[in-house]
C-alpha cells in the first residue's frame, strides 16, 4: 500500500457534474465516514444523489453509465471544497474515476487527490465550457507532458505541483521521502529546543 | 531585517528543509491532534511499514465525531448509532495504546471536540504549528498558531516523521476596523469575512486576521473566527498573540507555569507581524456595519443580515440554493419556520458561546415544534456551564442539554435533522444534507439560534437582548 502505481497518460471519455461548488459533504456525506479502511467506498460515492432513504436507485447519471468508461469526472466551478477527509479521493477512485477536472479545486482535497494517484486537473473558464458543451467527449490526460487533449484537438497545459507530479510519474512514495530526512528532522529538534 | 508577518515568523521558525522548485518544504510540526473518524488509515498505514509513532509526546487523541451525545445507560453501554461506529471508536482506543499516545476518552476529564480541548489544556501554545485531520484545524490560529487541516495519508506522515512535505502559501491580512454594533459576535464576523471573500476567495492563502474590531473579540471569538477560514478556502488564519492571549492560556495544564510562562509569553507577543510587513492580498471591512448574519443558501459564503431579507437570486448558482433550501427572494427571513436548533461545535460550543446562548434562552421557552439541542464542547465546557447553571436554564427553557461531541454539526453520530427539516445552527457548514440527508441548514451565532429557538422562526437576536446593552 505504499507505492502509488506510476501515471504517464491515459484517454477516456468524460463524465460531467455540471453543479458549481461540489462539496465532500456531497462526493461522500459524513455518516459513511465511521469505516476504517479505505475500500469500497464507491458505491456511495454522491450517495444521497444517487439513492433514496430506503436504498433504491434515483435516475442518476452515475447510476447509469459504466464507470470504466468514464474515468474522467468533469465537475463545475470550484470542486472539492469542505472536509479534509480523504475518503472523498478515496471514494471517487473506487467509483472508477482517474481524473477531476475543475475550474478550482479546494486545497486540502487537491492535496488529498495528489497522494492517492487521482489527478486534478485545473482549466480555464473556456476549456471548462468547451468539456461542459460536450459531454460525451473522449480525453486524454497526459501527465509526463502535463497536457490535456479534447476531443476538438484542443491541446492545453495544466499545472501539477512539482514534487507531487514526480511522485505520480515515478510512484515515489511521499512518506518515504520524508522519513529519509529523520537524520535532519531529528538535527532539528536538538537545534531548536523540540527534542523528546 | 525585512519585516515579517505572523505568518512568516511561525513558517520559518519550522522549516527543516527549506523548499525548492521541484521539491516541498520539510515543515515541523509541534502539536499533532487526533481523532476517530481520520486516523485509523494512517494507523494501518504505519503499521504495514512496521513504524512507530516518532513523537507520542507530540500526538494527542480524542473521541468527537461518531460518539453518542446521550448518556450510556445503566449497564454503562453507549448508544452508538451503529456498530461500525463503536468499532472505530474502539480502533482509536487500541492504536492510542499501541503506540503509547494520549487518548482523552471517556475516562478523561477533558475529553471533548478536539479544536474545543486543544487550546482548553493548552496544548495549543502560540507560535506553533498545528495539524490534525479535520478541516477546522485552523481554530488554532487563534492564539498564532499555523494550523491547519490535513488527509489521512498526511496524518500518517505526521505520526511517522512529525513533519509534512508543504508549500508555502501566499498570504492575505483581513483586518477588520472599528468597533462592534451590540449583539453583533465573532460569528457574525466570520460570516461577514466569508460572504465578502466568497467560498473560494481564500483558496491558496494563510489569512491574517487584524484591526480593532479582531483586538476587541474575546478568545472564544477569535477561535470561532479563525475556525472559519477554511469555508473561505483558506486552509489557515491567524491572529497575533495579545495579552489577552497570555492572560487566557496562563496556568492551564500544558502551559510553562510561573516565570517559564512570562519568558515564553515575551517571546508570544514578539510573533505580531511587523510594521511594514507586505502581504499577497489585502482586505478591509468596516466592522461597524456588520449586523447579526444568517445564511440563506447552501454555502456558508451564501449569508446576509438578517434584517436584509433573504437576497434575490443573480445567478444559477444562487437560484439552485434558494430552491433547496425553499426560501424566495426578497422575503423576510422571519417567515422561515424552524425545526431545530442546534448549539455546539467546534465553532461555537465554548463557554462564550453558550453564555450567549443563554441570556437569550433565560425565562424564554424553546417556541413550539422546535427540537433545540445544547451540546457543550468539551467535557469541561459541560462542567463549567453545569456550575453556572447554564443547563437549567437550556432545560427550562425546554433544550436538551448532552454529553459533549461534534453532534449535528456533522451528523454521523445519530444526531441530524430530519428531511426537509429547517435548522439554525451555530456550526460550520450549511452545505446540502450536511446535517442529514435533505435537511436545510441556516448557519448563525448562538445568540441568533437561540432567539430563532425561542421566536420558532429565524430571527434577529437583538429584539431578545437587554434594552441597556442596545
Amino acid at each position: 500500500m505504499s507505492n502509488q502505481e506510476p501515471i504517464h497518460s491515459f484517454s477516456s471519455r468524460i463524465l460531467v457534474l455540471p453543479e458549481a461548488n461540489i462539496d465532500t459533504d456531497q462526493i461522500i456525506p459524513a455518516r459513511f465516514l465511521t469505516t476504517t479502511t479505505k475500500v469500497g467506498l464507491g458505491k456511495v460515492a454522491f450517495n444521497d444523489w444517487r439513492y433514496t432513504a430506503d436504498g433504491s436507485n434515483k435516475p442518476h447519471i452515475l447510476n447509469e453509465i459504466d464507470p470504466t468508461e468514464h474515468r474522467v469526472l468533469v465537475g463545475g466551478n470550484n470542486f472539492g471544497c469542505g472536509s479534509s477527509r480523504e475518503h472523498a479521493p478515496w471514494a471517487l477512485m473506487d467509483y472508477g474515476f482517474q481524473a477531476v477536472i475543475s475550474t478550482e479545486i479546494a486545497d486540502i482535497f487537491k492535496s488529498n487527490c495528489l497522494k492517492n494517484g487521482l489527478l486534478p486537473v485545473v482549466v480555464s473558464k473556456d476549456v471548462h465550457d468547451k468539456l461542459l458543451a460536450n459531454p460525451q467527449q473522449r480525453v486524454t490526460i497526459d501527465l509526463q507532458n502535463n497536457a490535456l487533449t479534447l476531443e476538438d484537438g484542443t491541446v492545453i497545459t495544466f499545472e501539477v505541483e512539482a514534487f507531487a507530479r514526480q511522485c505520480l510519474l515515478e510512484g515515489v512514495d511521499a512518506m518515504g521521502w520524508l522519513l529519509k530526512r529523520l537524520p535532519d528532522i531529528e538535527k532539528f529538534e536538538q537545534s531548536h529546543g523540540k527534542a523528546a | 531585517m525585512t519585516a515579517k508577518s505572523l505568518f512568516e515568523k511561525v513558517w520559518d521558525a519550522h522549516v527543516v528543509e527549506p523548499e525548492g522548485a521541484d521539491k516541498p518544504a520539510v515543515l515541523y510540526i509541534d502539536l499533532h491532534l487526533v481523532h476517530e473518524v481520520t486516523s485509523p488509515q494512517a494507523f494501518s498505514e504505519l503499521d504495514a511499514r512496521g513504524l512507530k509513532v516518532r513523537r507520542p509526546d507530540r500526538t494527542f487523541a480524542t473521541l468527537d465525531h461518531s460518539i453518542p451525545t446521550l448518556r450510556p445507560d445503566a449497564d454503562g453501554n453507549r448508544p452508538y448509532v451503529t456498530a461500525q461506529a463503536k468499532k472505530q471508536v474502539e480502533t482509536l482506543e487500541a492504536n492510542a495504546a499501541t503506540h503509547g499516545l494520549r487518548l482523552f476518552g471517556y475516562d478523561a476529564e477533558n475529553r471533548g471536540v478536539v479544536h474545543v480541548i486543544g487550546p482548553e489544556m493548552g496544548l495549543t501554545q502560540p507560535g506553533y504549528t498545528v495539524v490534525c485531520g479535520d478541516s477546522h484545524t485552523s481554530t488554532h490560529g487563534a492564539f498564532g498558531c499555523i494550523a491547519f487541516g490535513i488527509g489521512t495519508s498526511e496524518v500518517g506522515h505526521v505520526l511517522a516523521t512529525q513533519c509534512l512535505a508543504q508549500r508555502k502559501p501566499k498570504t492575505m491580512r483581513i483586518t477588520v476596523d472599528g468597533k462592534l454594533q451590540p449583539g453583533v459576535t465573532g460569528k457574525d464576523v466570520a460570516l461577514t469575512v466569508i460572504a465578502t471573500l466568497g467560498f473560494s476567495g481564500g483558496t491558496g492563502y494563510a489569512l491574517e486576521y487584524a484591526g480593532d474590531v479582531i483586538r476587541d473579540l474575546d478568545m472564544e471569538g477569535r477561535m470561532t473566527v479563525c475556525n472559519l477560514s477554511i469555508e473561505a478556502g483558506a486552509r489557515c488564519g491567524m491572529i497575533a498573540p495579545d495579552q489577552k492571549t497570555i492572560d487566557w492560556l496562563r496556568g492551564r495544564q500544558y502551559v510553562p507555569q510561573g516565570e517559564a510562562y512570562d519568558e515564553a509569553a515575551k517571546g508570544w507577543l514578539a510573533l505580531a507581524s511587523d510594521e511594514g510587513a507586505v502581504f499577497d492580498k489585502e482586505i478591509r471591512i468596516d466592522g461597524s456595519t456588520i449586523e447579526p448574519m444568517a445564511t440563506w443558501g447552501t454555502s456558508p459564503d451564501q449569508g446576509a443580515a438578517i434584517v436584509r431579507g433573504v437576497p434575490v437570486a443573480d445567478n444559477e448558482d444562487q437560484e439552485r440554493a434558494l430552491k433547496y433550501m425553499g426560501f424566495t427572494g426578497g422575503e423576510a427571513r422571519e417567515v422561515e419556520k424552524v425545526d431545530v436548533v442546534f448549539i455546539g461545535s467546534c465553532t461555537n460550543g465554548r463557554m462564550a458561546d453558550l453564555r450567549a446562548a443563554a441570556a437569550i434562552m433565560k425565562g424564554r421557552k424553546v417556541a413550539p415544534g422546535v427540537r433545540a439541542l445544547v451540546v457543550p464542547g468539551s467535557e469541561w465546557v459541560r462542567l463549567e456551564a453545569e456550575k453556572e447553571g447554564l443547563h437549567e436554564i437550556f432545560l427550562d427553557a425546554g433544550a436538551e442539554w448532552r454529553l459533549p461531541g461534534c453532534s449535528m454539526c456533522i451528523a454521523m453520530n445519530g444526531d441530524f435533522v430530519s428531511p426537509g427539516q429547517l435548522a439554525v445552527s451555530t456550526s460550520n457548514r450549511n452545505f446540502e444534507g450536511r446535517q442529514g440527508p435533505g435537511s436545510r441548514t441556516v448557519l448563525a451565532s448562538p445568540a441568533t439560534a437561540a432567539a430563532s429557538a425561542v421566536a420558532g422562526h429565524v430571527a434577529d437576536p437583538r429584539q431578545f437582548m437587554a434594552l441597556e446593552e442596545a
